[in-house]
């Protein structure tokens, strides 16, 4: 991880130096302590269990029609079948299918959004941070201007222009919440760029992309990945928000907010068309944010009690 | 003061160039010919696009076009909806108290209820108390909360029958607008029950667009007050036996709540997009629900009106929230 010309700024006399497995599990020492950030590690591992999975877990297939058991309640309440656990919607589509099915979709937009996000928003902080100048100035100029408008609401207008869909809903969210990681970078960068050991690696001849990325770069990454666990979740909330609205996955994708927008109409009708799609995406985003709050308090120096 | 001000206004500026070149933009790079685009489906004769072309100044230079746009915009002139063929600026006029009213009272309640849910939980710090809000407090912020408007109408509405399911009065009642707030309104109409029915068509609205807003006032308000109360002072005033509750209203308080005011402030972008979700829910007619209606129907002009305005909103709002931000922090001020 960091580079071996520069003194690791974590080793010096009075601590010993450390390994890997002995950096995790510190990690892992200040982690545990937060109870919620263990059953968020737990459900979220379960997700993505289900999600790979999904094809081999669900019942029945998320697009196939019971043409003979439409808009039929869970089997705990008078007329629901045991064959369909949470019911099934207006076209008689199995509702714990789809939305085994829907976590695929969920789990894919987060990561593929904070993949986007997260690369480009370190390219541009660490060419800022580093570069200064008139560079800079531009670049952060043009982050400001991103988050002048309400994220959502620019979100929604970019996929208006480009199209609804789902890639279109990606690429909208990952912009938005680009601008949180380059000034996050660009701040980490500042703090850092100066430091000794950065002085020491130029001084040995390092060139700019290896003090860039092998020597500063490594040294950023604790609030980063805090980021990208918190934008994780702010990602499937938003995709969910504009499937709602219409304008993310069209239907059929078992999308859990394009399911909750199909089944809007029949909310007096039949509540678990509604209940069983919001659950999924506020149980997926809390337990994200329960790791998110755990890894603050894990990597943040600040906070530590050592 | 006054150059404090000043140099405010000053850093806004960029801003304000910005948002106007990205909703200019927006026009101009939407897939297809925007003469095409106003002409609609039956399409235009050759002679015609040439006078479409002039009279919307599409043929001169595009700095040109946007100073116009910008020169527009400073006499009031945000362009004309294709749908109502108004003015956009006064179907904006006309909704946007209608967003103002639900915002005020989710952003009020949010308050209301989170700095003293923040205060309880610090002061009683890592007991169950505090465990179950901020528990609470962390579910409230990962809600979906179009989700929880659609949950709230199923049990208030649907199942109790208390509250009504959507619009932000009943039909029964008829008056002019006089402030554009459909509460005070009905309090000056003077009719029976009017105003009991728009404040009852407020209340799942308020709680849907609030709760987003409502944990994060009360997590803000909590790790603000955790700090203050193991500073100095305030041991010292614990020290010379200052009673508790003096001890947190005076001293700790006080200083907790500047962090707090910022986060209410940053809040009131989250609450205009929150709008946009909570007035498609509830059928609130708002400016939100205008966005989404105008996005459906290619209205071009209204959403690109829309997004400037509402982002003109946010900013003049941050800036308010910035200048009351060093007027109470004089450590701001002479930065």
């Amino acid at each position: 991880m960091t580079d071996p010309a520069a003194p690791n700024p974590r080793v010096n006399a009075d601590h010993p130096p450390v390994g890997r497995g002995e950096r995790f599990r510190e990690f892992w020492y200040y982690f545990s302590v937060n109870r919620g950030a263990v059953i968020g590690v737990f459900v979220f591992s379960l997700l993505v269990l289900v999600a790979i999975f999904a094809p081999w877990i669900a019942p029945h297939s998320p697009t196939q029609q019971f043409r003979d058991a439409l808009l039929v309640p869970p089997p705990w309440i008078e007329g629901g079948r045991a064959e369909f656990l949470f019911g099934t919607d207006a076209v008689g589509r199995d509702i714990l299918s789809r939305l085994i099915h829907g976590a695929r979709y969920s789990l894919l937009i987060g990561a593929i959004v904070v993949t986007l996000s997260l690369s480009t928003g370190i390219m541009f902080g660490l060419l800022a941070g580093y570069a200064r100048g008139w560079v800079d100035t531009v670049l952060m100029r043009l982050m400001d201007l991103i988050l002048a408008f309400p994220s959502l609401l620019l979100a929604l207008v970019l996929v208006a222009i480009l199209g609804p869909g789902l890639v279109n809903t990606m690429i909208a969210i990952a912009l938005v919440l680009q601008p949180h990681f380059t000034r996050l970078t660009r701040s980490a960068v500042l703090a850092e760029v100066n430091r000794e050991y950065v002085t020491s690696a130029r001084v040995a001849g390092a060139g700019h992309m290896r003090l860039m990325f092998r020597t500063i770069l490594p040294n950023c990454l604790a609030p980063l990945i805090v980021q990208a666990t918190l934008s994780f979740s702010t990602a499937i909330l938003d995709a969910a928000a504009l499937g709602f609205l219409g304008l993310g996955a069209q239907p059929p994708t078992p999308e859990w907010g394009t399911m909750l927008a199909e089944a809007r109409q029949f909310i007096l009708r039949a509540w678990w068309v509604v209940t069983f799609p919001g659950l999924a995406i506020l149980i997926t985003v809390l337990s994200i944010n329960l790791v998110g709050d755990g890894l603050r308090d894990a990597l943040d120096p600040k906070l530590k009690r050592s | 003061m006054v150059r404090f001000l000043f140099h405010r206004l000053l850093l806004i500026l960029p801003t304000f160039i910005g948002i106007t070149i990205v909703a200019f933009a927006f026009v101009r790079v939407l897939p297809g010919d925007p003469v095409l685009l106003i002409a609609g489906e039956r399409g235009v004769t050759p002679e015609r696009y040439q006078d479409l072309m002039q009279q919307f100044g599409y043929d001169r230079p595009i700095w040109v076009q946007y100073f116009d746009y910008l020169a527009g915009i400073f006499q009031g002139d945000f362009g004309t909806s294709i749908s109502t063929k108004r003015p956009v600026i006064q179907d904006f006029l006309t909704l946007f108290p209608a967003t103002i009213e639900l915002s005020l009272c989710a952003i009020t309640f949010a308050v209301a209820l989170g700095v003293p849910m923040g205060i309880i939980a610090a002061v009683k710090r890592g007991t169950w108390f505090d465990q179950t809000l901020m528990g609470t407090a962390l579910v409230g912020y990962s809600m979906p909360i179009f989700w929880l408007g659609l949950l709230l109408i199923i049990l208030f509405s649907g199942i109790l029958g208390w509250t009504p399911v959507s619009g932000r009065i009943s039909l029964m009642y008829y008056f002019p607008a006089v402030t554009g707030f459909m509460t005070i309104d009905s309090l000056l109409s003077g009719q029976e029950g009017a105003f009991t029915s728009a404040l009852s068509h407020l209340i799942l609205p308020t709680i849907t667009l609030g709760t987003i807003p409502l944990a994060v006032v009360a997590r803000q308000t909590r790790s603000a007050m955790l700090e203050v109360l193991g500073e100095d002072y305030v041991r010292t005033a614990r020290a010379k036996g200052m009673p508790t509750r003096r001890v947190i209203g005076l001293h700790a308080l006080r200083n907790a709540l500047i962090p707090v005011i910022t986060t209410i402030g940053l809040q009131i972008g989250v609450m205009m997009a929150g709008a946009i979700l909570t007035e498609t829910i509830f059928s609130w007619p708002g400016v939100g629900k205008w966005m989404i209606d105008a996005i459906g129907r290619r209205d071009y002009p209204v959403v690109q009106a829309g997004l400037l305005l509402i982002a003109l909103v946010v900013m003049t709002v941050n800036l308010i929230v910035d200048v009351l931000y060093g007027l109470i922090n004089p450590r701001i001020r002479h930065q």
